[in-house]
């Protein structure tokens, strides 16, 4: 079709829809519609993964941030009740303000994309890394000791948040 | 490539037909159930002993008025039936439901996709799942639906952590494999899952219930406070997809446990039963034998949720979070230790 096989395809339309979702949740007014675009972002690169050969890693993305972290955000959201009456008013210079930064922050990313050169990707053995067994494999022997790091600072961060989410701390 | 396409639809059509033919009959066992356990008589009236009872209560359904709040957000108002109802079919497309058959030569798997990930797909499916009563719950823009679906919502997610902690002890016992039909075929050659996985199954079971919201963990419709829980601003059909829905997940989450933890379409001496009869690998025979077994498991399952429903009491909703978090989940981290020591002492990990 057109030239480009179906692989490409699914990966231009799947780009398309990730970043008009992406540009969605920061558009819309409704914090709860925010919510739930970025959750459709979520799936589009879960298939981004899924296009990497990667089911493991897409699979786990959606169990765990669309499954159960913006569960947790939806939550608090609705609780909270946001809506347009409640969002505070800013004034002129305050926008003013946020524009002029924003742009320089987007000056400074793009200059610094500029000097970088093309990232070569590293196969490992015909990219059938994404792989449950696969991953696993690497996990627990070649990347053993930074897998542990990351648990002990997953559970420096539990630890910390139930003792600030304790009311009587002794 | 033109038969695949055509035989994987054929699967998928009857697969999602078997899913609501079930779910409808599910809701007139539920009644003719519990019609037994109170000593009455149950619906009688629509068909030969009641058995159009379904086709009378979708039609009904169907015909009532359907009301959307006025204040409510319409758009997610109707997205948040429409995804519950999604998922909760979605989830079947993973379970294989008999053995391969081959014709003329070639060979059918009757399973939709039996992908290296199942038992991933479907935690991933099920998650999503609150999403629709999320949405749908918050939508309503009602106090005691939204109360309903925060209820529902932490509930699953509670309960998915002891549950997929206890599958993980299973996987083990399976020889760390995701994929269902793998896990199936492993217990054809030896014992069911269930002799080496009691506990586990018992955490399943309980978090099942929850999962589905099924009494005793009917809290989120809780009708004593909740008025109709996260349903209650629905009508009409959309009202009826939530209810069928539930049915749904209960048929697929029968067949989960019977295919994770009592053979799925195996049974004892099935080996011995096809000999006597002469029957050979990838005889249709076979597939209609092994798809009874599986089916009959099911409908015992299914039999036993309703049993519980009728039965039990409903939980206080701080039980209910103490049972999960403080009871189940510990418990199935023991089951994980033991089961990690009985598999090591048996010689199937290896240091």
């Amino acid at each position: 079709m057109l030239g480009y096989t179906i692989t490409q395809w699914l990966f231009g339309v799947l780009s398309f829809l990730a970043i008009m979702f992406a540009l969605m949740v920061v558009f819309s007014r409704n914090p709860v519609n925010s919510v739930l675009y970025l959750v459709m972002t979520f799936f589009c690169i879960a298939g981004h993964y899924l296009l990497m050969n990667a089911q493991f890693l897409a699979i786990v993305h959606i169990v765990v941030y669309a499954g159960a972290i913006m569960v947790l955000f939806l939550f608090v959201i609705m609780l909270m009740n946001l809506n347009e009456d409640t969002e505070p008013q800013r004034t002129q210079i305050t926008k003013i303000i946020a524009g002029v930064a924003g742009g320089l922050l987007l000056f400074v990313l793009v200059g610094s994309l500029k000097g970088t050169e093309q990232l070569q990707l590293q196969s490992y053995g015909a990219s059938q890394i994404g792989l449950v067994k696969n991953l696993g494999k690497v996990l627990f022997s070649e990347f053993l000791f930074p897998f542990e790091i990351a648990s002990i600072l997953l559970l420096a961060a539990l630890v910390g948040s139930i003792m600030i989410g304790k009311k009587d701390i002794k | 490539m033109i038969t695949f396409v055509i035989y994987k639809l054929i699967v998928c059509v009857v697969v999602f037909a078997l899913s609501l033919g079930v779910a409808a009959y599910a809701t007139l066992w539920e009644r003719k159930f519990s019609a037994l356990l109170q000593d009455r008589v149950g619906p009688d009236r629509a068909g030969p002993k009641g058995l159009l009872q379904p086709l009378a209560d979708g039609g009904k359904m169907f015909f009532k008025e359907e009301i959307i709040p006025n204040v409510s957000n319409r758009i997610l108002f109707i997205l948040g039936p429409c995804i519950f109802m999604i998922t909760a079919v979605m989830t079947s497309a993973v379970i294989p439901w008999c053995k391969d058959v081959s014709i003329a030569g070639k060979v059918y798997s009757m399973q939709i996709t039996d992908i290296n990930i199942g038992v991933l797909y479907l935690f991933g499916v099920v998650s999503i799942g609150v999403y629709g009563i999320m949405i749908g719950g918050w939508a309503s823009n009602n106090k005691y639906a939204l109360l309903g679906a925060i209820r529902a919502s932490s509930q699953m997610i509670s309960y998915e952590i002891a549950m997929g902690i206890s599958v993980i002890a299973l996987i083990i016992t399976a020889g760390g494999t995701l994929s269902l039909r793998e896990i199936v075929e492993q217990q054809d050659a030896g014992f069911a899952n269930i002799v080496w996985q009691p506990l586990g199954f018992i955490i399943f079971f309980v978090c099942a219930l929850a999962e589905t919201n099924r009494a005793p963990f009917d809290l989120p419709e809780c009708e004593a406070e909740l008025v109709g829980g996260y349903h209650t601003e629905y009508s009409s059909m959309k009202l009826g997809l939530f209810l069928f829905a539930e049915y749904i997940n209960m048929f697929i989450s029968s067949a989960v446990m019977s295919a994770f933890y009592f053979g799925g379409y195996n049974f004892p001496w099935s080996h011995e039963l096809y000999d006597a009869l002469g029957l050979h690998d990838g005889s249709k025979w076979i597939a209609i034998i092994g798809f009874g077994a599986f089916f009959t498991k099911i409908v015992i399952f299914i039999s036993v949720f309703m049993w519980i429903r009728w039965t039990l009491p409903r939980f206080r909703y701080d039980q209910l979070m103490n049972l999960g978090w403080k009871i189940l989940l510990p418990l199935s981290l023991l089951n994980l230790a033991i089961t990690v020591g009985v598999e090591f002492l048996r010689g199937n990990i290896h240091l």
